[in-house]
């Protein structure tokens, strides 16, 4: 089925909020202004676009290091966003987390964490929740192919499928995990396969299509909502910059392999925006100067705000 | 009042709260076998079905992981480790997810994390430890150590009513220990001691089954003319400082005995506190009674000598008055 046009836009505007917040922050890192780590989510845009378009406000995601991107796609603010990469009071965790550490509950971002695969298991719980109470919401826990290393997620598919909980498996799988190819850390590249032992289906689809992904994530909400239980999808994708930081060329210290050449063409922001041109929307320039406009005003308000006062923290955190 | 045992006040407090809040479910493993839980958790899957008191596969980890992830959503869990040694595979979503989330991003974390201290039996190094302290030590975690019947009770239902995490960590060997319990839901306040027996020569305190055998050891030491206080501490973090430093400060002596090893234990802490708070007070070093530095043995002769109890806390109290005494002269 063709997305109309209107839809692609939306997406179109999701993703390149993305993106050009996520330039932003890599000015600020370059520029030493943001200190905290960043894991810049650049080139992986159309997985959080996809998969949130498929969500309702209800409806959580549950992320890690890699979190800007599930953060706005699910309608997280801007200003929590840059308030929060800053350490102000007005960040959306108050400024005691930094990137890693973004939250948005009003809009289904109970928190995310850089303990890899740490937010998959309670995915699962909210979804155990949600069944139990009769409700139709339904969890996606949002993790990368590095996440597949750990015992968790695995407990977690069984349990998911045992209890045939409103779950969804997101795995972006941009072939990396920190510096190190998927070839270095694995024999066969079949992470789709990884529910087969568990009875979770699994899917392989292109994280740099934004309408493929969708459609994946719509069927999987779709099973996830009629009690069927949980759905893997693998989204192979790309991240452009480093593991951490800004940098194009390096990871964690690493000199980078050429892949960076062959994924370049395959902008998932710039494919969709040549659909859009085909299918005759003119005024895209006009549209990114206002994204622009948003994101440079919060990034003035988050400058303006304070710092977070030691004082408050202690007593929140009580002996 | 009527009579109960330990583990039976642990189960009347896990079917009240289920019937009273229907946000309250049970999750880990053994829970539908009286093997792994004794009569604490007997029968509940029957009463309250087995979507609420929920058996699980082998996956510490991500069962509390799902713990979590349901506080976060609304509900109210409380998942169960029958031997803490198994709970070192849930570290990640305790330690790191449980204790930070609230700092984080505020909000509560309605948790309430079961670990039982499962020892003795010849059951050797990984079915019998008693790791209190590693979870007493992280900021963000509260821990609670019921010694009797009541306390049991209340202090469950006051985890679970607390904005949480808490650690509730009871003992395989208090199981069969009977006590009055009230037969309506209540409270016990965490972050309170209770003083078991009142004295002037030596402050005894323990935590868990280590304060009942501080009773023990009160009972012992009257026969001996020493009049000893007994403090169960009950609440492992955030401890009771205030009553514990107004003791010491009137004996002048303490004995802390806890069921954990030595080394950066629960006594170490206590030790310090006591020392930082009441220092001019003391006629003596605060004395310790713990574990000692190694992995539990399995045999159960080596068992015996392994686990102090009574009468070592007893022996301990009786060289800290020797002790006591020959600094008084000294200073006088």
């Amino acid at each position: 089925m063709t997305p109309e046009t209107g839809w692609l836009l939306e997406r179109w505007e999701t993703m390149t909020l993305i993106r050009h917040a996520e330039e932003r922050i890599a000015e600020m890192v370059d520029s030493g202004e943001v200190r905290c780590p960043c894991h810049l989510y650049i080139g992986q845009e159309a997985v959080a676009a996809g998969v949130c378009a498929a969500l309702t406000t209800a409806d959580t995601v549950w992320g890690g290091h890699r979190s800007h991107g599930h953060y706005l796609a699910k309608g997280g603010s801007l200003a929590g966003l840059f308030g929060e990469v800053l350490l102000k009071v007005t960040g959306c965790a108050g400024g005691r987390g930094g990137s890693m550490h973004l939250a948005a509950p009003e809009v289904g971002i109970p928190g995310t964490v850089p303990i890899v695969a740490g937010t998959v298991s309670l995915a699962v719980g909210a979804a155990f929740a949600y069944k139990l109470r009769g409700e139709d919401t339904v969890a996606v826990a949002f993790f990368g192919d590095g996440a597949l290393e750990e015992g968790q997620i695995h407990e977690s598919l069984n349990l998911a499928a045992l209890y045939r909980l409103p779950m969804v498996f997101v795995c972006e799988n941009n072939l990396y995990a920190s510096h190190l190819h998927w070839s270095e850390r694995r024999v066969a590249d079949n992470l789709y396969r990884v529910g087969e032992f568990h009875s979770v289906p699994g899917e392989q689809v292109d994280g740099n299509d934004v309408v493929a992904v969708h459609a994946a994530a719509r069927t999987a909400v779709e099973r996830a909502r009629g009690g069927e239980g949980p759905t893997f999808i693998e989204c192979r994708t790309f991240r452009w910059r480093g593991h951490v930081g800004a940098s194009f060329d390096l990871d964690v210290g690493v000199e980078r392999r050429g892949e960076l050449a062959e994924w370049l063409p395959r902008d998932p922001l710039q494919r969709l925006a040549d659909q859009l041109i085909e299918r005759g929307v003119e005024d895209l320039a006009q549209q990114e100067r206002n994204i622009d406009a948003r994101i440079g005003g919060a990034i003035e308000t988050a400058r303006a705000a304070p710092e977070p006062v030691r004082e408050i923290e202690e007593a929140l955190c009580a002996r | 009042m009527r009579t109960l045992t330990y583990a039976q006040a642990i189960r009347e407090a896990h079917a009240q709260m289920l019937e009273l809040d229907q946000r309250v479910f049970v999750i880990g493993q053994g829970l539908w076998s009286p093997w792994y839980a004794g009569a604490s958790l007997e029968g509940l899957d029957r009463e309250f079905g087995c979507a609420r008191v929920v058996d699980t596969p082998v996956s510490e980890n991500a069962v509390t992981g799902m713990a979590v992830g349901a506080a976060l959503a609304g509900l109210r869990p409380i998942v169960f480790h029958p031997r803490m040694d198994f709970m070192l595979l849930a570290m990640d979503p305790i330690v790191n997810q449980a204790a930070t989330w609230t700092y984080l991003f505020g909000g509560q974390m309605p948790l309430v994390i079961r670990g039982v201290i499962n020892r003795g039996g010849e059951q050797g190094a990984q079915h019998s430890q008693a790791l209190h302290a590693m979870f007493m030590h992280v900021p963000g975690l509260k821990v609670v150590m019921p010694s009797t019947p009541c306390d049991a009770k209340g202090l469950l239902m006051a985890a679970m009513a607390d904005p949480g995490p808490v650690l509730y960590i009871d003992d395989r060997w208090l199981y069969a220990e009977k006590g009055e319990v009230a037969a309506e839901p209540y409270t016990v306040a965490m972050g309170e001691a209770v003083v078991r027996r009142s004295g002037r020569d030596v402050t005894l305190i323990g935590i868990s089954w280590m304060a009942s055998e501080c009773v023990r050891a009160g009972e012992i030491l009257e026969r001996e003319g020493i009049d000893a206080e007994v403090i169960d501490l009950r609440t492992l973090k955030t401890w009771d400082k205030v009553t514990v430093a107004a003791s010491v400060s009137r004996t002048g002596r303490a004995v802390v005995a806890d069921g954990g090893w030595r080394t950066a234990g629960a006594s170490a802490e206590i030790a310090a506190e006591i020392s930082e708070r009441v220092f001019d007070q003391l006629l003596a070093p605060v004395a310790r009674v713990t574990l000692p530095d190694t992995p539990a043995p399995a045999s159960r002769g080596e068992e015996q000598t392994y686990y102090p109890g009574a009468e070592q806390i007893a022996m301990a109290a009786r060289s800290l008055l020797k002790r006591g005494t020959r600094m008084k002269r000294a200073a006088a």
